[in-house]
Protein backbone atom coordinates (compact mmCIF):
# COMPACT_ATOMS: atom_id res chain seq x y z
CA UNK A 1 0.00 0.00 0.00
CA UNK A 2 1.36 3.37 -0.84
CA UNK A 3 1.52 6.24 1.12
CA UNK A 4 -1.61 8.21 -0.68
CA UNK A 5 -3.62 5.52 0.27
CA UNK A 6 -2.25 4.81 4.08
CA UNK A 7 -3.67 8.72 4.33
CA UNK A 8 -7.10 8.63 2.75
CA UNK A 9 -8.00 5.45 4.65
CA UNK A 10 -7.14 6.99 7.90
CA UNK A 11 -9.32 10.10 7.00
CA UNK A 12 -12.35 7.79 6.25
CA UNK A 13 -11.99 5.49 9.71
CA UNK A 14 -14.47 7.42 11.82
CA UNK A 15 -13.63 6.93 15.71
CA UNK A 16 -15.78 4.39 17.52
CA UNK A 17 -18.62 6.21 19.73
CA UNK A 18 -17.82 6.44 23.57
CA UNK A 19 -20.36 3.37 24.78
CA UNK A 20 -21.29 5.86 28.01
CA UNK A 21 -20.79 9.29 26.96
CA UNK A 22 -21.98 9.72 23.00
CA UNK A 23 -20.45 13.33 23.14
CA UNK A 24 -17.39 12.27 23.82
CA UNK A 25 -14.49 9.99 24.28
CA UNK A 26 -12.80 13.04 26.94
CA UNK A 27 -16.13 13.12 29.09
CA UNK A 28 -15.46 9.07 29.79
CA UNK A 29 -12.21 9.74 30.89
CA UNK A 30 -12.59 12.21 32.70
CA UNK A 31 -15.33 10.38 34.93
CA UNK A 32 -12.67 7.42 35.28
CA UNK A 33 -9.87 10.20 36.32
CA UNK A 34 -12.52 11.29 38.82
CA UNK A 35 -13.46 8.01 39.87
CA UNK A 36 -9.61 7.22 40.28
CA UNK A 37 -9.19 10.71 41.93
CA UNK A 38 -11.78 9.99 44.49
CA UNK A 39 -10.25 6.38 45.85
CA UNK A 40 -7.34 8.84 46.08
CA UNK A 41 -8.85 11.18 48.78
CA UNK A 42 -11.56 8.25 50.18
CA UNK A 43 -7.95 6.55 51.40
CA UNK A 44 -7.09 9.35 52.98
CA UNK A 45 -10.41 10.62 54.39
CA UNK A 46 -9.99 6.68 55.49
CA UNK A 47 -6.59 6.81 56.66
CA UNK A 48 -7.52 9.99 58.94
CA UNK A 49 -10.61 8.72 60.59
CA UNK A 50 -8.54 5.38 61.35
CA UNK A 51 -5.70 7.98 63.00
CA UNK A 52 -8.06 10.21 65.05
CA UNK A 53 -10.17 7.40 66.30
CA UNK A 54 -6.84 5.77 67.74
CA UNK A 55 -5.62 8.94 69.44
CA UNK A 56 -6.68 9.79 72.22
CA UNK A 57 -5.31 13.76 72.35
CA UNK A 58 -6.56 14.21 69.04
CA UNK A 59 -7.88 17.99 69.45
CA UNK A 60 -10.75 19.46 69.26
CA UNK A 61 -10.81 20.85 65.56
CA UNK A 62 -13.22 23.44 66.12
CA UNK A 63 -11.44 25.02 68.82
CA UNK A 64 -7.78 24.82 67.04
CA UNK A 65 -8.58 25.80 63.31
CA UNK A 66 -11.73 28.23 63.71
CA UNK A 67 -14.50 27.66 60.71
CA UNK A 68 -15.59 31.12 60.24
CA UNK A 69 -13.40 31.78 57.40
CA UNK A 70 -12.96 27.47 56.09
CA UNK A 71 -17.03 28.59 55.78
CA UNK A 72 -16.44 31.60 53.13
CA UNK A 73 -13.78 28.99 51.94
CA UNK A 74 -17.00 26.71 51.37
CA UNK A 75 -19.25 29.28 50.03
CA UNK A 76 -16.60 30.14 47.40
CA UNK A 77 -16.51 27.32 45.82
CA UNK A 78 -20.30 26.37 45.49
CA UNK A 79 -20.40 30.19 44.52
CA UNK A 80 -17.88 29.12 41.73
CA UNK A 81 -19.28 25.62 40.85
CA UNK A 82 -22.71 27.85 39.89
CA UNK A 83 -20.08 30.40 37.83
CA UNK A 84 -18.82 27.12 36.38
CA UNK A 85 -22.28 25.92 34.94
CA UNK A 86 -23.52 29.22 33.50
CA UNK A 87 -20.12 29.26 31.68
CA UNK A 88 -21.01 25.92 30.22
CA UNK A 89 -24.58 27.08 29.42
CA UNK A 90 -23.26 29.99 27.74
CA UNK A 91 -20.59 27.60 25.76
CA UNK A 92 -23.45 25.41 24.92
CA UNK A 93 -25.83 28.45 23.69
CA UNK A 94 -23.54 29.89 21.63
CA UNK A 95 -22.68 32.92 23.69
CA UNK A 96 -19.26 33.84 23.64
CA UNK A 97 -19.18 36.67 26.12
CA UNK A 98 -21.35 34.72 28.80
CA UNK A 99 -18.72 31.77 28.25
CA UNK A 100 -15.86 34.07 28.87
CA UNK A 101 -17.11 36.06 31.87
CA UNK A 102 -18.45 33.28 33.57
CA UNK A 103 -15.26 31.16 33.44
CA UNK A 104 -13.33 34.38 34.47
CA UNK A 105 -15.18 34.76 37.36
CA UNK A 106 -14.57 30.88 38.15
CA UNK A 107 -10.84 31.25 37.81
CA UNK A 108 -11.39 34.48 40.77
CA UNK A 109 -13.41 32.25 42.97
CA UNK A 110 -10.26 29.02 43.05
CA UNK A 111 -7.57 32.15 42.87
CA UNK A 112 -9.41 33.95 46.19
CA UNK A 113 -9.51 30.32 47.91
CA UNK A 114 -6.00 29.43 46.97
CA UNK A 115 -5.22 32.81 48.72
CA UNK A 116 -7.56 32.30 51.83
CA UNK A 117 -5.74 28.79 52.25
CA UNK A 118 -1.85 30.43 52.18
CA UNK A 119 -3.23 32.44 54.78
CA UNK A 120 -4.68 30.07 56.84
CA UNK A 121 -1.34 27.98 56.44
CA UNK A 122 0.56 30.87 57.11
CA UNK A 123 -1.56 31.71 60.52
CA UNK A 124 -1.39 27.87 61.77
CA UNK A 125 2.10 27.71 60.99
CA UNK A 126 2.56 31.02 63.30
CA UNK A 127 1.33 29.89 66.05
CA UNK A 128 3.09 26.53 66.39
CA UNK A 129 1.24 23.59 63.78
CA UNK A 130 3.62 22.51 61.67
CA UNK A 131 3.93 19.38 59.72
CA UNK A 132 5.36 17.38 62.96
CA UNK A 133 3.58 18.70 65.58
CA UNK A 134 0.75 21.20 67.33
CA UNK A 135 0.90 22.83 70.56
CA UNK A 136 -2.28 21.31 71.21
CA UNK A 137 -1.83 17.73 71.35
CA UNK A 138 -1.61 14.67 68.76
CA UNK A 139 0.91 15.60 66.18
CA UNK A 140 -0.95 13.95 63.29
CA UNK A 141 -3.65 15.99 64.03
CA UNK A 142 -1.29 18.66 61.64
CA UNK A 143 0.62 16.17 59.90
CA UNK A 144 -3.25 14.99 58.59
CA UNK A 145 -4.35 18.60 58.07
CA UNK A 146 -1.86 19.69 55.76
CA UNK A 147 -1.88 16.38 53.82
CA UNK A 148 -5.24 16.51 53.07
CA UNK A 149 -5.70 20.25 52.23
CA UNK A 150 -2.78 20.53 50.80
CA UNK A 151 -3.79 17.65 48.23
CA UNK A 152 -7.00 20.03 47.63
CA UNK A 153 -5.29 22.68 47.38
CA UNK A 154 -3.42 21.29 44.66
CA UNK A 155 -6.01 19.82 43.33
CA UNK A 156 -8.03 23.55 42.97
CA UNK A 157 -4.52 24.48 41.47
CA UNK A 158 -4.66 22.55 38.82
CA UNK A 159 -8.32 23.72 38.15
CA UNK A 160 -7.59 27.34 38.00
CA UNK A 161 -4.70 26.50 35.16
CA UNK A 162 -6.80 24.39 33.73
CA UNK A 163 -9.77 26.93 33.60
CA UNK A 164 -7.02 29.40 32.20
CA UNK A 165 -6.10 27.24 29.31
CA UNK A 166 -9.65 26.60 28.32
CA UNK A 167 -10.17 30.52 28.15
CA UNK A 168 -7.22 31.53 26.42
CA UNK A 169 -7.80 28.21 23.61
CA UNK A 170 -11.51 29.47 23.57
CA UNK A 171 -11.23 32.98 22.95
CA UNK A 172 -12.13 32.58 18.93
CA UNK A 173 -15.04 31.01 19.89
CA UNK A 174 -13.57 27.38 19.61
CA UNK A 175 -15.85 25.59 22.26
CA UNK A 176 -19.49 27.52 21.26
CA UNK A 177 -21.92 25.05 20.47
CA UNK A 178 -20.79 21.36 19.26
CA UNK A 179 -17.60 22.10 20.75
CA UNK A 180 -18.81 22.92 24.27
CA UNK A 181 -17.76 19.64 25.58
CA UNK A 182 -14.39 20.74 26.41
CA UNK A 183 -15.76 23.03 28.91
CA UNK A 184 -18.56 20.64 29.98
CA UNK A 185 -15.40 17.88 30.55
CA UNK A 186 -13.53 20.81 32.68
CA UNK A 187 -16.76 21.40 34.14
CA UNK A 188 -16.87 18.25 35.50
CA UNK A 189 -13.58 18.18 37.37
CA UNK A 190 -14.32 21.54 39.21
CA UNK A 191 -17.49 20.54 40.72
CA UNK A 192 -15.18 17.63 41.67
CA UNK A 193 -13.19 19.92 43.50
CA UNK A 194 -16.44 21.60 45.21
CA UNK A 195 -17.54 18.24 46.10
CA UNK A 196 -14.60 17.28 47.55
CA UNK A 197 -14.22 20.24 49.51
CA UNK A 198 -17.39 19.57 50.97
CA UNK A 199 -16.59 16.44 52.58
CA UNK A 200 -13.02 17.79 53.83
CA UNK A 201 -14.91 20.51 55.34
CA UNK A 202 -17.34 18.46 57.32
CA UNK A 203 -14.65 15.70 58.28
CA UNK A 204 -11.58 18.05 59.17
CA UNK A 205 -13.09 20.83 60.33
CA UNK A 206 -16.71 20.45 61.87
CA UNK A 207 -16.60 16.58 62.74
CA UNK B 1 -19.82 11.99 16.16
CA UNK B 2 -23.00 11.41 18.14
CA UNK B 3 -25.39 13.71 18.86
CA UNK B 4 -24.56 15.72 22.25
CA UNK B 5 -26.78 13.87 25.08
CA UNK B 6 -29.59 16.43 25.74
CA UNK B 7 -31.93 17.12 28.20
CA UNK B 8 -32.97 20.25 30.08
CA UNK B 9 -30.63 22.30 32.44
CA UNK B 10 -31.90 22.19 36.39
CA UNK B 11 -32.20 25.44 37.97
CA UNK B 12 -28.99 25.69 39.14
CA UNK B 13 -30.35 28.80 41.66
CA UNK B 14 -32.18 26.46 43.56
CA UNK B 15 -29.27 23.85 43.73
CA UNK B 16 -26.77 26.95 44.84
CA UNK B 17 -29.71 27.69 47.32
CA UNK B 18 -29.95 24.32 48.97
CA UNK B 19 -26.12 24.01 49.21
CA UNK B 20 -26.13 27.60 50.87
CA UNK B 21 -28.90 26.15 53.64
CA UNK B 22 -27.44 23.21 54.20
CA UNK B 23 -23.68 24.51 54.96
CA UNK B 24 -25.33 27.15 57.37
CA UNK B 25 -27.37 24.25 58.92
CA UNK B 26 -23.80 22.25 59.12
CA UNK B 27 -22.36 25.21 61.45
CA UNK B 28 -25.51 25.83 63.21
CA UNK B 29 -25.30 21.88 63.72
CA UNK B 30 -21.86 21.82 65.29
CA UNK B 31 -23.47 23.82 68.19
CA UNK B 32 -26.05 22.10 68.68
CA UNK B 33 -26.66 20.49 72.38
CA UNK B 34 -26.64 16.76 71.61
CA UNK B 35 -23.94 14.03 71.54
CA UNK B 36 -20.77 13.92 69.72
CA UNK B 37 -22.17 10.67 67.95
CA UNK B 38 -25.64 12.54 66.70
CA UNK B 39 -23.81 15.72 65.54
CA UNK B 40 -21.62 13.90 63.67
CA UNK B 41 -24.57 11.80 62.45
CA UNK B 42 -25.90 14.95 61.77
CA UNK B 43 -23.02 16.69 59.74
CA UNK B 44 -22.41 13.45 57.60
CA UNK B 45 -25.56 13.48 56.83
CA UNK B 46 -25.76 16.88 55.70
CA UNK B 47 -22.51 16.53 53.55
CA UNK B 48 -23.50 13.46 51.15
CA UNK B 49 -26.48 15.56 50.81
CA UNK B 50 -24.68 18.47 49.45
CA UNK B 51 -22.08 16.14 47.74
CA UNK B 52 -24.60 14.09 45.94
CA UNK B 53 -26.24 17.65 44.81
CA UNK B 54 -23.26 18.53 43.49
CA UNK B 55 -23.08 15.04 41.67
CA UNK B 56 -26.28 15.29 40.20
CA UNK B 57 -27.14 18.77 39.23
CA UNK B 58 -24.08 20.01 38.66
CA UNK B 59 -22.22 17.27 37.54
CA UNK B 60 -25.30 16.17 35.36
CA UNK B 61 -24.75 12.14 36.34
CA UNK B 62 -28.94 12.80 37.01
CA UNK B 63 -29.58 12.88 33.38
CA UNK B 64 -26.40 10.68 32.50
CA UNK B 65 -26.93 7.07 31.59
CA UNK B 66 -27.13 4.45 34.99
CA UNK B 67 -23.56 2.60 34.22
CA UNK B 68 -21.72 6.29 34.60
CA UNK B 69 -23.54 6.59 38.00
CA UNK B 70 -21.91 3.31 38.74
CA UNK B 71 -18.27 4.08 37.58
CA UNK B 72 -18.96 7.35 39.97
CA UNK B 73 -20.40 5.21 42.60
CA UNK B 74 -17.70 2.59 42.40
CA UNK B 75 -15.20 4.70 44.80
CA UNK B 76 -17.64 5.17 47.19
CA UNK B 77 -18.42 1.59 47.63
CA UNK B 78 -14.47 0.77 47.91
CA UNK B 79 -13.81 3.85 50.66
CA UNK B 80 -16.75 2.19 52.52
CA UNK B 81 -15.07 -1.08 52.39
CA UNK B 82 -12.02 0.19 53.55
CA UNK B 83 -13.56 1.53 56.29
CA UNK B 84 -14.86 -1.66 57.67
CA UNK B 85 -11.52 -3.43 56.68
CA UNK B 86 -10.04 -0.64 59.56
CA UNK B 87 -12.79 -1.19 61.98
CA UNK B 88 -11.19 -4.05 63.97
CA UNK B 89 -7.83 -2.12 63.86
CA UNK B 90 -9.37 0.90 65.08
CA UNK B 91 -11.09 -1.25 68.06
CA UNK B 92 -8.05 -2.65 69.32
CA UNK B 93 -6.31 -0.14 69.88
CA UNK B 94 -9.08 1.96 71.51
CA UNK B 95 -9.09 -0.70 73.59
CA UNK B 96 -4.98 -0.41 74.04
CA UNK B 97 -6.09 3.73 75.14
CA UNK B 98 -8.40 2.32 78.27
CA UNK B 99 -7.73 3.66 81.62
CA UNK B 100 -6.88 -0.17 82.79
CA UNK B 101 -3.65 -0.31 80.84
CA UNK B 102 -1.91 2.44 82.41
CA UNK B 103 -1.51 0.44 85.84
CA UNK B 104 -0.16 -2.75 84.02
CA UNK B 105 2.63 -0.63 83.05
CA UNK B 106 3.66 1.31 85.74
CA UNK B 107 3.26 -2.37 87.90
CA UNK B 108 6.39 -3.69 85.59
CA UNK B 109 8.29 -0.88 86.27
CA UNK B 110 9.75 -1.15 89.96
CA UNK B 111 10.89 -5.07 88.63
CA UNK B 112 14.14 -3.46 86.95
Amino acid sequence: MNEAAVTVSHAEVEPAESPLTPESWGKLGMWVFLAGDAMSFGGLLAGYGALRASSPDWPNPMQTLGISMTAFMTFLLICSSVTMVQALSGARHGNQAKFQNYTLLTIIGGTVFLMLQAYEWGHLTHIGMTMSGNPWGAPLFSTTFYIITGFHGCHVFGGVCYLACILLTGLKGQYLGENANHVEILGLYWHFVDLVWILVFTFVYLI
Amino acid sequence: MAQAHTHEEPNYMNIFWALTLLTALEIGAVYLPLGKLAIGFLLVAMAITKAALVALYFMHLKFERSTLGIIALTPMILCAFLIFMLLPDLTASGKQHTPTAKPAASESAPAH
